[in-house]
């Protein structure tokens, strides 16, 4: 657990310090988001009918482009080599890394997310779901994410190659987070939505952390 | 008194045979040199005795225990220097040190830290970020990372890049001390480092044509169910 809380302390250390990873996230989601209105027009009715599915297609966007960096600067100064090397148990840490990546950039998505669903004129009754659905949706795609993440390890253009291996894998969460803010814009429940986001969360938590650390141990190789 | 061995040991890279047929033994207090031209697989072959690759055919055990049974006994033990220092730009020397320490569950941390950095003559930079590090003080810093937590087993690769003629002084006086404690130490090295009588490992010796290792790969495969059978035949006996 020590190892656990280390590693967290310092992946947030080194994102205060380095800073312009969050901020560039959340730059990303808010420019992506406006996008739409230049696209499609200013009309009111059509934004407020695509906000939901908009805020999730960007929010996922946004995530995948933090992904590279979550192993890679480890990788090449040879950190990795010395975590795989550290007596606690990789998964444990990876853990803690995939949790600082949520912490520095699903968390910030997670409060820019209702201003953007101010600016599609979504109605107000979406905005709580809006959010407890991001908020179980985004931990899933920071755990999912490290997975491609690990995988590109010492690949050239490895930025493309994770957008390919984890924006089909990401297609889940979309369906149901935007699932259960048309839900509740319609004024039915959205509890299923959510539920199923839950165990799509739970299967990521235990699954993962596995994979991802496979995936590194191999690219020690 | 501690006892880490290897028997034929052979390392695969990609495509390339590295070595074969390798095997080694150490004990308690003593230094294992590894030489060889640049490729014979000095660095491969820390990397095996570290569990971070798996060897191709044969195992290392210490105290007679295969060491891929328990690899966090196994990494517990081992302080692994490779060519790279793993150190942050953006943190300072203490900080990038403390998770070394926290990983390995070190008790009283902080003063573990500064006998490291007093150890290494970099106690002044403690507060030094590290980016602004020299290309010296960062080897210095990393080994400074040996230092800290118990261990029993250093393998070092290439220590001395970067070092100065008295670190590399003092760096053979921290091996000494090592050893005096019970430690093994296996290092590489380009550079005469001052350590007494170390056993020297030439990988040049172990060099084998991949031609040759496969050849002797289909020999095996051939004996196999007849060596089998003659072992059965003398456990019958």
């Amino acid at each position: 657990m020590n190892g656990f809380l280390a590693i967290l302390q310092r992946d947030l250390r080194l994102a205060l310090r380095q800073g312009a990873d969050s901020v560039m996230v959340v730059a990303f989601f808010i420019v992506t988001t406006t996008l739409f209105p230049f696209g499609v027009g200013p009309e009111v009715n059509i934004l407020a009918r695509i906000a939901s599915g908009v805020i999730w297609v960007s929010a996922l966007l946004a995530a995948m482009l933090s992904l590279e960096r979550v192993f890679q600067a480890d990788y090449e100064d040879g950190t990795l080599e010395l975590l795989t090397l550290s007596p606690v148990s990789l998964e444990l840490l990876i853990l803690g890394k995939v949790l600082a990546h949520w912490l520095t950039t699903g968390l910030p998505l997670i409060i820019a997310a209702p201003l953007m669903a101010v600016m599609l004129n979504m109605d107000q009754d979406g905005f709580v779901t809006l959010m407890v659905a991001m908020l179980l949706g985004t931990p899933a795609l920071s755990l999912i994410g490290a997975i491609g993440a690990a995988l590109i390890l010492g690949a050239r253009r490895g930025g493309v190659l994770v957008s390919l291996l984890v924006l089909p894998l990401y297609i889940p969460v979309l369906i149901f987070g935007a699932g259960a803010v048309e839900a509740a814009l319609l004024g039915i429940s959205a509890t299923a939505q959510l539920q199923i986001m839950a165990a799509i969360l739970l299967l990521a938590l235990a699954a993962a952390p596995f994979a991802t650390a496979h995936a590194v141990r191999q690219a020690m190789e | 008194m501690a006892d880490f061995s290897g028997s034929d040991l052979t390392c695969l890279r990609g495509e390339r045979l590295v070595f074969g047929g390798l095997s080694f033994s150490a004990k308690s207090g003593d230094a294992v040199m590894l030489r060889g031209r640049n490729g014979a697989g000095k660095s491969s072959l820390l990397r095996l005795m570290a569990g971070l690759v798996a060897p191709r055919s044969g195992d290392l055990r210490w105290n007679g225990e295969n060491i891929a049974e328990d690899r966090t006994a196994h990494h517990a033990r081992t302080h692994y220097l490779g060519h790279q220092d793993a150190i942050k730009p953006v943190l300072t020397v203490r900080d990038n040190l403390r998770l070394w320490g926290q990983l390995r569950g070190v008790r009283d941390l902080e003063p573990a830290i500064d006998r490291a950095l007093t150890a290494l003559q970099i106690h002044h930079l403690a507060r030094v970020t590290g980016r602004y590090l020299s290309s010296g003080q960062k080897r210095r810093t990393a080994l400074a990372r040996v230092l800290i937590g118990q261990s029993d087993l250093w393998l070092l690769d290439e220590p001395t890049v970067g070092l100065d003629r008295e670190s590399c002084a003092e760096l053979a006086q921290l091996i000494t001390e090592f050893r005096g404690r019970g430690g093994i130490v296996v290092y590489s090295t380009h550079i005469d480092l001052d350590v007494e009588n170390p056993t020297i490992l030439d990988l040049d010796d172990f060099a084998i044509p991949m031609v040759e290792w496969l050849a002797e790969q289909d020999d095996l495969e051939d004996m196999a169910p007849a060596k089998r059978a003659a072992s059965s035949q003398e456990a019958a006996q």
